[in-house]
Order: C-alpha cells, then sequence, then structure tokens
C-alpha cells in the first residue's frame, strides 16, 4: 500500500492507497456521519449521511465508498452537504420510535449525536411503524419499530451463516423478519446487536430486567461475572478497550448490593479440569473429537443443525454454569444458607447465555444454578445509573472460595483461550508431569480458524480451533469425512470469542477485539498460578466435596438433544419480555 | 470491425442514458476473462415507451441479428434476452423462433421498476435480490457472475444490425403519448427537436400543452416554449394538458415512484413515502417537497431514486400555478 496524499476540508492529510474517504479522515480525526457503516462488514451505502463533495466529480458521493486517490480534494461540510445530511436524518428519524431511555446505545447515540449537530427537526413527520412488530426469539428482541433497514443485521447474522434474519418486501413496506423456515434459528449469539447503529435489537432483559433483581428482598446475592467482561466494560466508562477492570468490578458489584462477588474465571478451572479430563480419555480411547461446550450458542447450533453430532460435545458444564452449582450447593452448605434463598446472578459478555441458564437438564437439586444473567451492557447501565463510577472507585478483590482464578480460567474469554487452558492441565494428567512452558501461541490470535498439532509424549494432538460460527460448518464437515481429522475442538460463536460477545459494550471492531483479548493474555502472564489443576481453592473443593462422583456429575456436567426451532413470539412492545 | 463501425456510426445507447454504443462493446471485447454476458434489455419499465415492444413485434429478426453481431464480436460470450412479463406471452414464440439455435436465452423479468435498472438485471438473473449494486464496478467490468458483460437495449441491437447492414440511418424510435392525438411508435431522424417530432407525428397539439420527454414517469417536464432540443432518454414524449390537475398528475408520480422504490436507500424508500403522504393533502406544504425532492435527486443510490425527482422538479418550477 502506497502512501498518499489527500485534501479534506482545505487540510492536507496522509494516507494509503485501498483507504476510503471515510476510512481516511476518521483515522485523522475528521468526523463524517454514517449509521450504516461498520468496519466489520461490507459497504452498503445507503444511509446516504456520509456524503461529501470531491473536487471534479458531480453531486454529493458518499464516503464510505469512494476510494482516496493522491491529490483528491474533498469537503465534508458544506451548505448542501449539511442540507441532505439533515434532510435525511429527519426521514431517518421518522420510522425509528425512540425509546431512549431504554437503549443499547445509552448516552452513545449517534442519531441523537447528529440530530443536534445538524439541528434536526425530529419529529419534522410523523412516525409511520405503527404496524410494525416485536419479535422475542430465545433471548433476542428484535424491535422493527426502531429499525432503519441498514440491514447490518442481515450481514452479521449471514457471516454467521445463520442467516435467520432476513430482509422482507420493498420500498417503505420492507421489513426485517425473523425466519419462517423451520431450517433456520437463532442461536442468541448477539452479533446482529453489536452492530445495529440504532438499538431495534437487544437483549431479553435490556435494561428493565437487571433493576429488578436489586430489589429483590429477603435473598443472599451472589454476583458472579465472566472471564471477558473485565478488559471490556471500562469502555463504557470512557476507558480504552483492554483496561483491566477486575477488581474494580468487584468494588462496583458490592456498592451495588452484591453479598458475595465471585470471578467465573476460577469456576472455569473447574470447567477445564473436568474437560481435559475429558479431552484425555477420547484421546487414549481414540473414540472421536472432543468438543468444547462452554459457547451456548455453538451447543443450540450443533443441537440444531447437526444434532447426530452432539456426542462429540464434552459434558462438561459451562464455567457460570458450574459456578452456580457449586454455590448453591458446596458454598451454602459451608456457610449454612438454604440454597432456595440465594439469587445467583451472572454478568456474561454474551446473550446467549440468559437462553443456557434457562435449559431444565442443567438443574440442581431442582435449583437452577443461575437465576439470572445480565450483559456486560446491562451492567454498565446499572453502575451508571446507581451513580457507580468504574472509572474511580476504589478496587477491591472478589471474594473467597470462587475468587481467585488461575491464568488459564482468565484466558477462556479469548478464542483459543479453552483450548489452552485444557491442554494445560491434559498435559498433566497424560504425563504426570507440569508444562516447561505453558503458552501456546499457535491457537491464539483473532483469525476465524485456527488449526495446531502438537506432541505429547509421542502422541500426536490435532486441533482445530473456530471463532465466529460459520468456520465451524468447515470443521463439521472435515469431520463428517473423517472423524479422526482433529482430537480437540474449540467454537466459539462470536468473532474473537467471548471477547466480541453479543453482550459486550459497544461499538466493536476488530481492533477493539484484539485490545480486550491482550488484555486476558497478560493477566495470564501475571499471575502466580497459570495451570487449572494447580489452583489451591479449586484443589480444595475437590477434595471436600467433588471426590465423590455422582456430586461431580450432578454440578459439572449435563446432556444433549436434538431440538427442534424455537418460538417466535410477537411482542406488544420491547418491555412485555419481563 | 464492427467496433469501429459503431463508432463512426455514432451509435448511442437507446435504453436512455445515451453512452456511446462502440466504447461500451470496446470495453468489454478487451477485457480478459474466461467468459463473457451478453444482455439485451428488453425491460422496457418506464411507462409511456413502447418502442422495444414495437421492434421486437414487427423486427425480431433484425434485433436477433444484432444480439449474433455481439455473439461473434466478444469471444466466448452467452447471451440473454430479459424481456418485460407482459410482453412475454405475446412475444415469445416469435422471439424463440428468431433465436434459432443461437446460445440466447429468454428470459422473463420479473415485476418492478427497479428490475429493469442495469445492476439490478444482474442480481436478479444470478437469482438474488431485486436491487440495484454498488457502481463501480461496472457491468462491463464486472457483471454477470462476476463477468464482463455488455448491456444494450432492444433498439441499440436492432441499430446495431442496421450499421452491419449498411442500412442505418441515424434514425429512432420515438413514442407519442398522453393527449397525442395521433399516438404510436415512429421511426424518424435522430436528431430532431421535439418541436419536429410533434409536427412530423402529426401531434402538435391545439390546446395548451406541457411535455414529458423520455417516459410518462421518471420523464423531465417541459413547457411548450421550450420544445426546440432533442428528445431525451428512452425517445418517448407525452403531452399533456396544463388544465389538467397538477395533483392528480403529481400523485401518479409519486405513487408510482413509492410503490417501484427497491427500499434499500434512505432518500429513495422514505422519501417517496413522505412525498406520496404529503401530496395526499390537498394543500401541501411546497418546502417540504423540495427538501424530499433534493434528496431524492442529490442523495439516492441509484437513477430510480434519482430519477424520481426529475418530472416535479420540471412541473412544479415551470407549469404548477403558471396556467
Amino acid at each position: 500500500m502506497a502512501n498518499i496524499k489527500i485534501t479534506v476540508d482545505e487540510k492536507e492529510i496522509e494516507t494509503f492507497e485501498g483507504k476510503t474517504v471515510l476510512q481516511a479522515a476518521r483515522e485523522n480525526g475528521i468526523k463524517i456521519p454514517a449509521l450504516c457503516y461498520h468496519p466489520d462488514l461490507k459497504i452498503k451505502a445507503n444511509c446516504r449521511l456520509c456524503l461529501v463533495e470531491i473536487k471534479g466529480e458531480r453531486g454529493l458521493v458518499p464516503a464510505c465508498r469512494v476510494q482516496a486517490k493522491e491529490g483528491m480534494e474533498i469537503t465534508t461540510e458544506s451548505e448542501k452537504i449539511n442540507r441532505a445530511r439533515k434532510i435525511n436524518l429527519e426521514l431517518i428519524f421518522a420510522q425509528h420510535f425512540e425509546e431512549c431511555s431504554d437503549c443499547n446505545w445509552g448516552t452513545g447515540c449517534r442519531l441523537l449525536g447528529l440530530a443536534s449537530k445538524y439541528k434536526v427537526n425530529v419529529k419534522r413527520f410523523l412516525d409511520r411503524k405503527d404496524d410494525s412488530k416485536v419479535y422475542q426469539f430465545g433471548s433476542i428482541v428484535f424491535d422493527q419499530t426502531k429499525c432503519i433497514n441498514c440491514r447490518n443485521c442481515v450481514e452479521a447474522c449471514a457471516n454467521q451463516e445463520v442467516n435467520f434474519l432476513e430482509p422482507e418486501g420493498k420500498g417503505y413496506r420492507s421489513e426485517i423478519e425473523p425466519s419462517k423456515d423451520e431450517k433456520k434459528d437463532c442461536i442468541y449469539c448477539g452479533q446482529c446487536i453489536l452492530h445495529c447503529p440504532v438499538g431495534a435489537i437487544e437483549a431479553v432483559g435490556e435494561f428493565e430486567g437487571a433493576e429488578k433483581i436489586l430489589q429483590e428482598k429477603g435473598k443472599i446475592k451472589v454476583f458472579q461475572f465472566a472471564p471477558a467482561i473485565r478488559s471490556s466494560i471500562g469502555e463504557s466508562f470512557g476507558l480504552p478497550a483492554g483496561s483491566v477492570m477486575t477488581d474494580q468490578l468487584s468494588a462496583g458489584l458490592r456498592a451495588l448490593g452484591a453479598d458475595k462477588v465471585f470471578d467465573v474465571s476460577a469456576a472455569a478451572d473447574f470447567t477445564t479440569i473436568e474437560e481435559a479430563g475429558e479431552l484425555v480419555e477420547k484421546i487414549k480411547n481414540g473414540t472421536g473429537p472432543c468438543f468444547t461446550s462452554c459457547c451456548p450458542a455453538w451447543v443450540k447450533y450443533l443441537e440444531f443443525n447437526y444434532p447426530e453430532m452432539i456426542g462429540y460435545f464434552a459434558t462438561t458444564r459451562s464455567p457460570q454454569i458450574i459456578s452456580g452449582g457449586l454455590v448453591k450447593t458446596y458454598w451454602a452448605k459451608k456457610e449454612g444458607i438454604d440454597p432456595k434463598n440465594i439469587t445467583v446472578v451472572s454478568i456474561m459478555p454474551c446473550t446467549s447465555k440468559k437462553f443456557e441458564v434457562q435449559r431444565k437438564e442443567l438443574e440442581v437439586n431442582g435449583l437452577k444454578p443461575v437465576d439470572y444473567v445480565m450483559t456486560t451492557r446491562e451492567l454498565a447501565f446499572l453502575f451508571k445509573k446507581h451513580g457507580i463510577d468504574l472509572k474511580n472507585i476504589k478496587p477491591e478483590p472478589a471474594d473467597s472460595p470462587f475468587g481467585n482464578p488461575s491464568g488459564a480460567g482468565v484466558i477462556y474469554g479469548a478464542s483459543g483461550g479453552v483450548v489452552e487452558s485444557a491442554l494445560r492441565t491434559a498435559y498433566y494428567k497424560l504425563t504426570g508431569k507440569d508444562l516447561p512452558s505453558v503458552e501456546f501461541e499457535q491457537v491464539r490470535g483473532l483469525q476465524g480458524m485456527k488449526k495446531a498439532e502438537l506432541e505429547i509424549e509421542g502422541k500426536k494432538i490435532k486441533i482445530a480451533i473456530v471463532n465466529g460460527i460459520a468456520n465451524a460448518k468447515k470443521i463439521i464437515e472435515e469431520l463428517k469425512e473423517d472423524p479422526h481429522a482433529y482430537d480437540a475442538v474449540e467454537v466459539m460463536a462470536c468473532p474473537g470469542g467471548c471477547i466480541g460477545g453479543g453482550g459486550q459494550p459497544m461499538p466493536v471492531s476488530e481492533e477493539i477485539r484484539k485490545q480486550r483479548a491482550a488484555a486476558l493474555y497478560q493477566i495470564d502472564r501475571d499471575k502466580p498460578i497459570r495451570l487449572a489443576h494447580r489452583n489451591p481453592d479449586v484443589q480444595k473443593v475437590y477434595d471436600e466435596f467433588l471426590k465423590d462422583d455422582k456430586i461431580r456429575h450432578a454440578v459439572c456436567h449435563t446432556t444433549y438433544g436434538r431440538k427442534i426451532k424455537g418460538e417466535i413470539k410477537t411482542l406488544k412492545n420491547s418491555k412485555e419480555t419481563l | 470491425m464492427i467496433i469501429e463501425q459503431l463508432k463512426n456510426s455514432g451509435l448511442k445507447g437507446r435504453g436512455g442514458a445515451n453512452f456511446p454504443t462502440g466504447l461500451k462493446w470496446e470495453a468489454v471485447k478487451n477485457v480478459s476473462a474466461e467468459k463473457k454476458y451478453i444482455i439485451c434489455n428488453a425491460s422496457e419499465g418506464e411507462p409511456g415507451v413502447e418502442k422495444d415492444y414495437f421492434l421486437l413485434d414487427k423486427y425480431a429478426e433484425e434485433v436477433i441479428k444484432g444480439i449474433n453481431i455481439a455473439l461473434k464480436e466478444i469471444e466466448n460470450s452467452s447471451a440473454y434476452i430479459y424481456l418485460n412479463p407482459d410482453y412475454f406471452p405475446k412475444l415469445e414464440n416469435k422471439i424463440k423462433k428468431a433465436i434459432g439455435e443461437l446460445p440466447i436465452v429468454l428470459f422473463k423479468k420479473p415485476r418492478g421498476y427497479v428490475c429493469g435498472e442495469e445492476s439490478t438485471i444482474l442480481n436478479i438473473i444470478e437469482g438474488k435480490e431485486a436491487k440495484p449494486r454498488l457502481k463501480p464496478p461496472f457491468p462491463t467490468e464486472k457483471g454477470l457472475w462476476g463477468y464482463p458483460t455488455l448491456i444494450n437495449n432492444v433498439e441499440t441491437f436492432y441499430q446495431v444490425a442496421r450499421i452491419a447492414e449498411g442500412k442505418y440511418q441515424a434514425d429512432r424510435f420515438y413514442t407519442l403519448g398522453g393527449q397525442a392525438k395521433n399516438k404510436g411508435v415512429f421511426s424518424l431522424p435522430e436528431n430532431l427537436t421535439i418541436r419536429q417530432v410533434l409536427e412530423q407525428t402529426k401531434n402538435w397539439p391545439d390546446f395548451d400543452f406541457f411535455v414529458q420527454v423520455g417516459g410518462a414517469m421518471s420523464g423531465e417536464v417541459l413547457a411548450s416554449s421550450e420544445l426546440d432540443k432533442p428528445v431525451s432518454g428512452a425517445g418517448a414524449v407525452i403531452i399533456y394538458k396544463t388544465s389538467e390537475d397538477s395533483l392528480s398528475i403529481m400523485r401518479q408520480w409519486a405513487g408510482f415512484f413509492m410503490d417501484q422504490s427497491c427500499g434499500q436507500c434512505v432518500p429513495c424508500r422514505e422519501g417517496t413515502y413522505r412525498l406520496n403522504e404529503e401530496l395526499k393533502k390537498k394543500e401541501f406544504d411546497r418546502s417540504l417537497i423540495e427538501d424530499l425532492l433534493f434528496v431524492l435527486a442529490e442523495t439516492s443510490l441509484c437513477p430510480l431514486g434519482r430519477g424520481a425527482a426529475v418530472p416535479f422538479i420540471g412541473y412544479l418550477n415551470k407549469i404548477y400555478g403558471k396556467y
């Protein structure tokens, strides 16, 4: 890529050939508004807001799809440009029911920002969405009355090859609809939410649900937070992506009213030990690949699309479920609390986790291990609402006995982390020795498909790691041909793994995902204990409680089954989900 | 050889965009690709234009001859005739007979105005959603299934055949309609002014009138004092009485564009809807209408949206309230 110079608003800037005018301008701090543009997605140029004038070209051109060329002279603000933006914004406002107090974008709403900048009369036209619908499918709520037809969600869903969201109708009658095709179902990954510029899609509960839990009387409230949110929630408080907020989270949750704060990364150490055990068994017996099972969107995907393959899943439960299960058994007994009086709330980077906790087969002694899941966004919303500023709060550690994870438990949040953690422990189980060097560089990174081969004691272990569920199909096809193509397969439905999860703060981009992941690997490097099976808190629970196989199975393992298409409900409004 | 002849003839595309045919052919011929496509656009979706039907009905063999010249000139090519669904039952046998054994597929166009837009045609033949593609790349570089594609109008292919036969006389086909007393399709020299076309077809009205040139929807509106220029677009001239009800004229346009918008971009999807809503009122807000026309004309993604503003702008500036 050659260096070129272009002039934007009479200011010369340097950029590279191949960059669009919009990218070049933004990278140089020049603001050009755009709604349908998203760095993860193709250029669609349908919102018609990023219009600029280019010397020598007729009329207004969308900056998102014009490539910068040497010597190009661009104007980004003029009377004509501003008039066009203002009118197009007024048209957009008229197809978007405002529900600002309860929006994923909160104070970061681009529409409102642009409205004040371009002096938009937001009520110039009457809202026209009286006949539009609000749908709920699983843990996702899609509100057509807010949709501006940019189709980012359709593309995000198609990139996952889920293809559940479909455009229907034409002209002003066009709507995005959940698919009626019995062969297509949502996996609740929430990538549509992250890519919607106007908050038309949200997770169930965002944000009316979160507050309710705090108001529950007479319950012991246990909050537990996922590995991937410690390096992302800072973004909601103006900090750069990758800022580590582990202890601020604990302090914030206590300020919010948590009786106990646990770190799900500590429970991930149990998942690692159990899953490594399954992996080692499968390797020894040659009984086919071991699929990771902690991503509920992936679990739903396989159960719905390839039920014949569910035997490959590790039966090990996901970290939040093991954690909740231990809280309501081991910990409750130790503390002398009736588990019925405990409410376990997970903070997850994920929208599919809301669906996971509804699974009947996960119940322990008739109780759901986790009572409520909130997204990273919901927690940030609650913090702000209660005046808790995570940026300035005094850090406090999470509570014992599930407050001190190994490094392995923390990297669960990034693609490759689960397999890496399992390998660290599997090595021990196969050799009786700990790894001299615990880092597996081959399985790290954000590329959608990673393949690696390792040798342990003369045994070759073939590994495939996938992030972005579309890539899973390729591995599945390979395994149909040859069930021994891989020994271990890790799949995370979201790009980059949980750090790019559908419950994470917005906006998101490749760069942001990279920084969130890097922070988790840094935490791992700084940990004195980096192997799950060396975590003394975990060892203690095994010694005191999980040595009984029946209990261990009830708390740490599950079953899977063929799934039919989930129900698509039509709601009166997006608040009705409560 | 034929490309030189086309260039020398000065033939321009007869679909309405007036692009020099020789240059287009040359562009497709010169790209290297393992195969190429030729599309004869017979969608004729613009109301008020009837010449393609006329040509396929009367001179199907000449049109096919023109397509065949392209097939020979452009290596490894095959062709489609993309035919208006209303014409299909009437013309299917005639066209298939003229095609004979040539590698030309007769393709029935789905209904819808935007389905005649050239990049939308590509999506439709490929089985994709009926919406325009972003340009560039132009079809000449990346068209059908990514291969270089030559898209010409029915009349263009007809004239190509005439040029190859040495019979071309720089004439074109005009459709006269609306309040014209002598409606129909006429072949006359291409450089005639609108006034001359009206006179030579014996259509000069004996009432106060204005015309819409190019088509009955997206055509430009001209007052009777502005007729000393050539006929633009697809060669249609629609005559209106100035006494016709202005709201019904504008409502007809607005309703059409609203129904035909594909819905992809904001100004066309929302703008045509709001235009239609505003014109439902007896007293419409002129400045609001002008704002809508501004974004339609200046910011729409494809020619349909940009074209939707054209008749209103001329009509409001030249005719509305002046008679």
